[in-house]
């Protein structure tokens, strides 16, 4: 098994890790990581299964690259956001969908 | 050098974002303007983009000289063109009506015409690329800036919904983005025009998979039902101009990307099995009904609406089975178009009904409604195109539905069509309704600017007029560019 | 664009651009919302003379956008339409004044009158329609320009009143919709034409065609009130008197039953539809209709129901002569569309006399109003002794054509029904026309709003209306053998259908 296989590997079984993180968890800052922990998988996959040939795909990283900015930002946005729920309401979790 | 339709592909593109990026510089009040105007200017492109396309005439810009498959390439067919055109013809009104409904000293407006640039910038550079992972991108950008709007208000509630919105959209897109990571495992490459004779040619178990995530992912953030969940708090919570920006445009924009991926490199697998394009339109025949029952049971206005736009989301899907006909495709566009439109005026109008009488329940709107007769002949017209009503888009789009569901012996899709109407009238109707009422004392309602009035007018205006003008749009739609 | 499509247009634009004038006006501009309306209505009728004078000559008039790729709306003025149209147009004009003199002082009137012209512009679409999809565009728009007149007073009653309305429109409309997609889909065009267009299909599509008509018929039906889809027609007599008027004589019921003329000359084509069996089922319907229109009349003590129950009965007179196959009855019915609205209309005016003026809404409080209100009680009888098919009056001319008819169509059973019907007509106008005339007035009326003046025993603007409806009542029935009559123009259109039908 080549490295970039077993990266891809490893990724495929973080990204429903976090994915069933960000679904099943209550409080927002372990959504919040599990929703880093998801990214993180997909990234391994992206640049692990290119990895075929000894030669290292620059294309993916760059793409990988990108992604971090994109998951950085989601993040602090995520963050900013609890902050806020948090001055407003005391709790670090969602409230209950309000049926009216 | 760019000849004048590329300026236009990519001046639809860096226009909103510059302008965004001077309003977060220059405050709210030269930002404004600053934003509209760039706005205008938008519209002016967008349409000058589509009639070079009408005239057979697909625009393509190569970023920086690079092509594809090492750069990125942009184009605009008549599907894009048509998403342009739509995207700006709403966007311009809205930003008209956010000027003037926003106080000047509020916090919100401070966060609105920044994140109002970006969410533009991504929604019009979604609509150009062509390259899988830069479609990546763009879905995020517009879902951030989606999320920063919906959380301007700064209330409890709204806050929340913006971080139910996050969770859902940040959810669809990893779904997305893990598809797109294993696509290029597979072909080692991510733009559409290698990857589309690639896929054709053979298409491991791996590329199904990859196909069954990217369109997941882009379902939950369409708000496709049953992952709707997210989209009444976050449409119904925001500010009237977000809510009307979010179910108008926001939603249409995965839609468009699910869309294209259907029929363009993803064809050879979702053509693989005849009963595939059934899973989308029963999910949308569910929505039609499961939406349409929530707002007719929703007590508050704007979760009247959103509940609608779940509904109305519905009949998008509900073309899957039809793509094959030429009919079954202008339904689905004519119907989002309709919808954008249609669905930008109700929000305005009852941001303006919630504006006059400081709360949204529809019981209590009796007095507003009789004191804003423009404001309720402008919901009445929306309704009217939702409903599926003659003269609209929005019963264009009907007629070409059922046409096109008949000529396949669908009819499962015509019933459920005819009944989604009915459903609408129900909901429609229980706000016009109250326009008629006894009012027992003179209820008082606050003044509201008439430009918000004649902006929710105009839009409305515009979903009935495009029904007497669908010639146009289904030559423009004929122009296709991603096979 | 030719000045005969550009003709078309102006009769839409003559009642639709002064509604939309009028929706902006505010409350109190009462002198130029009515300049508008009676020049929008005097205007039209003008241009529909030309449109007469044209059609009579052989003119053709022709209209046509594209709104979808092989999907047009298209307009066109034939004999069958203007038919409709000249009875509408005319109708407008009497029946705005009467409204002006109605509404006066009452809240929301350029919500009213805005409305009621984008009503008359529906109908005159209606009317000038060349496929059946233009039709179904303005069939609709008549219905949401409707549903604002008949809750126009909000209270309880009338939102009842306006949602029962929706429930059997909408969903009539939906009936329709399924049906015209589908001819479309099977023809590729929804074209009206002499003879039908849809005999050429062959033999595989006769059940689909079968059930197509059915979904027209029913869609239709819905508004031509026929049982067991007239359930709306007495709920909505919530609405105001002028809108009670054009509802029942003109504008909706009308609709439907020119529609279905339209379905049966223009799309099946009479000898179509006759060999495929399907005339006989909806003349049963009709006939039905009838009966049971006339028996519901009997038991309602509110004048506006009974009314409303006669219309249901009358209105599907047309759909009988139009379903008995043959150039006799097909002339009775499409003169009976013009005779009934005359007098329907003038029925109704008449009740909103007694109502405005008296406060009188019941059958039972009519004793002596014809002492206290002899002109309106005038009116009233003439045109209720018309619906009976009293010598002289234009009921006479229909029955009598309706009758000929179906004897020469064979049908004899049908001139039972016509005959059951005037006993039944005559059950329930002549105790109202007994108890005005010859009863004896209670001390106080319900609630007298407007006082005698002399001869002028209400507004004049109330009084005129029914006036000259019930003088046209007896012209049309006088007159009928000249050239200028409604019988002479459905003579037109008989010959016009039937000779085009011969091979």
């Amino acid at each position: 098994m080549s490295t970039g296989l077993l990266f891809a590997l490893v990724g495929a079984a973080l990204f429903p890790l976090g994915a069933a993180g960000l679904l099943l968890q209550r409080h927002l800052l372990r959504r919040i990581l599990a929703f880093n922990l998801m990214g993180s998988g997909a990234f391994l996959v992206l640049v692990g299964l290119a990895q075929r040939q000894d030669v290292p795909d620059p294309v993916p990283q760059a793409m990988v690259l990108t992604g971090i900015v994109v998951a950085v930002a989601a993040t602090a946005l995520a963050l900013a956001l609890t902050r806020r729920l948090h001055a407003l309401t005391g709790r670090l979790e969602l409230p209950e969908a309000a049926h009216d | 050098m760019i000849d004048a339709q590329q300026a236009a592909l990519v001046g639809l593109i860096l226009l909103p974002l510059a302008s965004g990026a001077a309003a977060f510089l220059l405050g709210p009040g030269r930002g404004a303007g600053l934003c509209i105007a760039s706005q205008a200017a938008a519209l002016f492109f967008a349409l000058q983009l589509a009639d070079s396309v009408l005239a057979g005439d697909i625009a393509r810009h190569r970023i920086g000289g690079w092509g594809a498959p090492l750069g990125i390439d942009l184009t605009a067919d008549g599907l894009a063109a048509a998403m342009l055109l739509l995207t700006q013809a709403v966007a311009l009104p809205l930003a008209l009506y956010a000027r003037a409904y926003f106080r000047p000293d509020s916090a919100e407006v401070r966060y609105f015409w920044p994140l109002f640039g970006l969410l533009l910038a991504g929604l019009n550079a979604l609509f150009v690329s062509t390259d899988l992972f830069n479609l990546y991108v763009t879905l995020e950008l517009v879902g951030l800036a989606a999320v920063g709007l919906v959380g301007i208000g700064g209330g409890a509630l709204q806050i929340a919904a913006a971080l139910r919105y996050l969770f859902a959209t940040l959810l669809g897109s990893g779904a997305y983005l893990l598809g797109v990571a294993l696509i290029y495992g597979a072909y080692g490459s991510v733009a559409v025009a290698s990857l589309t004779p690639l896929v054709a040619a053979e298409a491991p178990t791996l590329v199904g998979l990859a196909a069954g995530l990217m369109l997941l992912g882009l379902l939950l953030k369409t708000a496709l039902f049953p992952c709707h969940y997210w989209l009444p708090p976050a449409h119904g919570g925001a500010a009237a101009p977000v809510s009307a920006l979010l179910s108008a445009l926001v939603v249409k924009a995965s839609f468009y990307l699910i869309l294209r991926l259907w029929l363009g490199p993803l064809a050879p697998l979702t053509a693989s099995h005849p009963l595939l394009p059934w899973l989308p339109a029963l999910l949308g025949a569910g929505a039609i009904l499961w939406g349409s029952w929530q707002a007719i049971r929703a007590p508050r206005l704007k979760t009247m609406i959103a509940y609608s736009t779940v509904a109305q989301l519905g009949y998008l899907f509900l073309i899957f089975p039809l793509l094959g006909t030429p009919g079954g495709r202008a339904a689905g566009i004519l119907h989002a178009v309709a919808h954008g439109l249609a669905k930008a005026a109700m929000f305005t109008a009852a941001g303006v009904l919630i504006k006059a009488t400081g709360q949204d329940r529809i019981a209590a709107l009796a007095g507003a409604a009789q004191q804003l007769p423009l404001t309720l002949f402008a919901f009445g017209l929306a309704g009217v195109t939702l409903m599926g009503l003659p003269p609209s888009a929005g019963f264009l789009a009907k007629w070409q539905l059922l046409d096109a569901a008949l000529g396949q012996g669908y009819w499962g899709i015509v019933l459920i069509t005819l009944s989604g109407g009915l459903l609408a009238a129900v909901y429609v109707f229980r706000v016009l309704r109250q326009a008629f009422l006894l009012t027992s004392s003179k209820t008082t309602v606050a003044p509201v600017p008439r430009t918000l009035e004649w902006t929710a007018f105009g839009l409305a205006g515009a979903s009935l007029l495009l029904g007497l003008r669908g010639v146009e749009l289904v030559e423009l739609l004929a122009v296709w560019g991603w096979e | 664009m030719s000045a005969n499509a550009a003709l078309l247009l102006a009769v839409l634009a003559s009642s639709f651009l002064p509604g939309l004038v009028i929706f902006l006006l505010p409350e109190r501009q009462v002198a130029l919302r009515t300049a508008l309306n009676l020049a929008g209505a005097i205007s039209k009728l003008a241009l529909v003379s030309v449109l007469l004078d044209g059609v009579y000559r052989g003119e053709t008039y022709a209209f046509r956008h594209a709104v979808l790729p092989g999907l047009e709306l298209a307009l066109k003025a034939d004999a069958l339409g203007l038919l409709f149209i000249s009875l509408s147009a005319i109708l407008w004009l009497l029946t705005t004044l009467y409204a002006i003199g109605y509404l006066e002082g009452a809240p929301h009137r350029s919500r009213f009158f805005g409305f009621f012209s984008l009503c008359v512009t529906a109908t005159m679409g209606i009317a000038m329609a060349g496929n059946l999809f233009t039709f179904f565009v303005f069939y609709e728009l008549l219905t949401l320009s409707t549903f604002p007149l008949v809750v126009h007073r909000g209270t309880a009653q009338a939102m009842q009143g306006g949602t029962v309305y929706l429930r059997y429109t909408l969903l009539g409309g939906a009936l329709l919709l399924a049906g015209s997609v589908w001819l479309q889909h099977l023809l590729g065009h929804t074209e009206f034409a002499h003879a039908g267009i849809v005999a050429g299909l062959g033999a595989e599509q006769a059940g689909a065609l079968r059930l197509i008509f059915f979904l027209l018929i029913a869609g239709l039906g819905v508004k031509a009130a026929l049982v067991p889809l007239h359930g709306w027609l007495p709920q909505a007599m919530v609405a105001p008197a002028p809108v009670s008027a054009l509802l029942h004589a003109v504008a909706v019921v009308k609709a439907g039953a020119f529609g279905i003329a339209r379905v049966i000359y223009e799309v099946y084509g009479v000898e179509f539809a006759q060999s495929q069996g399907l005339l006989q089922p909806l003349a049963w319907l009709a006939a039905a209709t009838i009966v049971w229109g006339s028996v519901r009349a009997l038991f309602q003590d509110d004048l506006k129901k009974r009314l409303a129950f006669s219309t249901v009965s009358q209105v599907s007179y047309i759909a009988l002569g139009l379903a008995l196959f043959g150039p006799v009855a097909t002339v009775g019915g499409l003169v009976h569309l013009v005779h009934q609205g005359i007098m329907k209309i003038t029925l109704f005016f008449c009740a909103g006399n007694y109502a405005e003026t008296l406060g009188i809404h019941k059958v039972s409080q009519m004793r002596g109003a014809g002492r206290r209100m002899p002109l309106t009680t005038l009116a009233f009888s003439i045109a209720a002794l018309g619906m009976m098919g009293a010598p002289l009056t234009a009921g006479a001319v229909s029955k009598a054509w309706l009758m000929d008819g179906a004897r020469a169509a064979g049908s004899d059973w049908a001139v039972w029904v016509l005959w059951a019907s005037s006993l039944l007509n005559a059950a329930y106008f002549l105790p109202i026309l007994w108890q005005a005339w010859f009863g004896r007035a209670s001390s106080a009326w319900p609630d007298e709003h407007i006082a005698a003046r002399g001869w002028r025993e209400t507004a004049w603007l109330l009084l005129l209306p029914p006036l000259v409806t019930a003088a046209a009542t007896l012209a049309v029935g006088i007159g009928a053998a000249t050239s200028w009559s409604p019988l002479a123009w459905a003579q037109l259109i008989a010959a016009r259908e039937y000779l085009a039908a011969a091979p």
